[in-house]
């Protein structure tokens, strides 16, 4: 569904991703794991067309999309939900929601969509006519998920969204993740700082160190890789 | 009593005109965070094009209201069109500059626009013509609220109120509010960002030449530099509500034209501006985010 091949981007002068490559297959959970700086949110921002990869190709359903402007991905059904949320603070949760659907025009088939969101997370529903800002960092975290959820995107781009949350909260929005990949069919590009979560939800993992690419594999044999253990799970 | 409340309808119309221009400022500054310098132009160009259709009109012979109407639009999008080009020309490459470098652009922009006008138009003051009509249920009141006061303020207050309706119940307002709170965001829910930056210059731009329409048709003679004093004014009164922020625009605006009415007919005429921007000078020492402004808090 999507493939990076050798992708270099890079902020002015400072290279970030070097020969970056890697795909996501339909209906899979990717995730990609590293330390911080290791390049996996500018991996992201590639995808999203924020920063357009220097060098190198980005295939989405067998068509290059390398440099298109975010708008057209979203179009193309490519959504991200970025560190730290980005919920609208002064917009109501509703509006959040309504901005998730800003390039659709079926309007019935939005307010279904929206429904079920609320139906998914009830407490969405309670605080619509709430601004944005005043919800907890749980509450946020499904906001901006629920958001990037109306573009009806095929493939979600989620990335740390366990950061900042409450251990409990972090298990429950997982299980949330695995019901929209297993029931929505929505294919996931998973980053994550907690590797150890991230390994157990996906089906296979990349270790992005430095900007490249250094190790990939399925999530289960990551996680018995001693390396592995040793660099990111804390064993 | 009679004297109060002339001073009073002065101060409204004043407030009224300065909201209009004061809108532009806010809007542009909570999308961009740029102080659009050359937004007095806006309000300049569109007298001088209200000015050019409505002479025209005349000759047709068109009853005056139809005249008003016609000649706002005219000024409206003509001054649209200005905003849109410069925002395009002068702002839009500076995008990712350091800050001072489109500040700089707007002024560049501002003496580029009054000069054009100077050697395209004139630089004398040229009379305009009188477009609101002598409204008769007036004349008992004669002395306390004129027919273009009472249209001033009548006109507005509905753009105003349109406006008001656009950005808090359209999908387009809500993408405008998504994109002054964050950029980055309304970019990956697939929000065109220039296209909304384009927009909010040529919805400020056209607010502003309809305040420039409407007083030139109450003064009765417009130049090339009027821009630039009414740009001041307003720009205070921005700042005085708190820039960025639409509500403390329109009221920032009000304060500052009912203190320069009272304090010119209370106190003396000659300090006009002194009181203006003394006012300014008060409200930033006490309250330095302005009257509806939040606090800034660096984002980390």
């Amino acid at each position: 569904m999507l493939e990076l091949r050798a992708i270099d981007a890079a902020y002015g002068h400072i290279q970030a991703l070097r020969q970056v490559s890697l795909r996501v297959d339909r209906g899979e959970i990717v995730t990609l794991i590293g330390a911080n700086g290791a390049g996996k949110t500018t991996t992201l921002m590639a995808i999203s067309g924020l920063v357009p990869p220097c060098r190198g190709e980005i295939l989405f359903e067998g068509r290059p999309v390398g440099g298109l402007p975010p708008e057209a991905l979203v179009r193309l059904g490519i959504c991200q939900v970025p560190e730290g949320r980005h919920v609208f603070p002064d917009l109501t949760v509703a509006e959040n929601l309504d901005m998730g659907a800003f390039l659709r025009r079926d309007r019935r088939q939005v307010a279904a969509d929206r429904e079920h969101l609320y139906n998914l997370f009830p407490v969405l529903k309670q605080r619509r006519h709430q601004p944005g800002g005043t919800l907890s960092g749980g509450e946020q975290q499904m906001l901006a998920i629920s958001r990037a959820l109306m573009t009806r995107p095929r493939l979600l781009l989620l990335d740390e969204p366990s950061m900042g949350l409450a251990p409990l909260m972090t298990r429950h929005l997982f299980e949330i993740i695995i019901k929209i990949n297993k029931e929505q069919q929505r294919t996931i590009l998973l980053v994550e700082q907690n590797a150890n979560l991230a390994l157990q939800v996906a089906d296979r993992g990349y270790v992005l160190e430095n900007g490249r690419i250094v190790m990939h594999d399925t999530a289960a044999a990551l996680r018995r890789n001693p390396d592995i253990q040793k660099a990111y799970l804390g064993i | 009593m009679e004297y109060f409340f002339e001073l009073l309808f002065s101060g409204l119309t004043r407030g009224s005109i300065y909201a209009l221009i004061a809108l532009g400022y806010t809007m542009v500054y909570g999308i961009i965070g740029l102080i659009n310098f050359a937004h007095g132009e806006m309000y300049m160009i569109g007298a001088f094009t209200a000015l050019i259709v409505s002479s025209v009109l005349t000759i047709y012979g068109l009853p005056l209201p139809a005249i008003l109407v016609l000649t706002a639009l005219a000024a409206a999008v003509w001054a649209g069109a200005y905003g849109f080009t410069v925002e395009r020309l002068a702002y839009r490459p500076l995008r990712n500059a350091p800050r001072l470098a489109p500040l700089i652009s707007a002024i560049g922009m501002s003496i580029f626009l009054q000069n054009y006008v100077l050697l395209a138009q004139t630089p004398d003051f040229v009379p305009f013509p009188t477009l609101i009509p002598e409204f008769a249920f007036l004349e008992p009141y004669g002395g306390i609220v004129g027919s273009s006061d009472l249209v001033i303020l009548a006109v507005s207050t509905l753009v105003m109120a349109a406006l008001t309706l656009l950005i808090k119940y359209t999908r387009i307002g809500k993408a405008m509010r998504a994109t002054a709170q964050d950029q980055k965001m309304a970019l990956l829910v697939g929000i065109n960002v220039d296209r909304i930056i384009s927009l909010t210059f040529v919805v400020g731009s056209a607010l502003a030449a309809i305040g420039g329409l409407l007083i030139a048709s109450h003064i009765g003679q417009i130049n090339f530099a009027i821009g630039f004093l009414a740009g001041i004014k307003a720009f205070t009164a921005a700042v005085l509500g708190g820039i960025g922020s639409i509500p403390g625009a329109v009221l920032g605006s009000f304060v500052l034209g009912l203190t320069e009415a009272f304090a010119t007919g209370y106190v003396s005429s000659d300090y006009e501006d002194v009181f203006a921007f003394s006012l300014l000078v008060l409200i930033l020492i006490f309250r330095p985010a302005g009257l509806l402004g939040k606090a800034a808090v660096e984002k980390v």
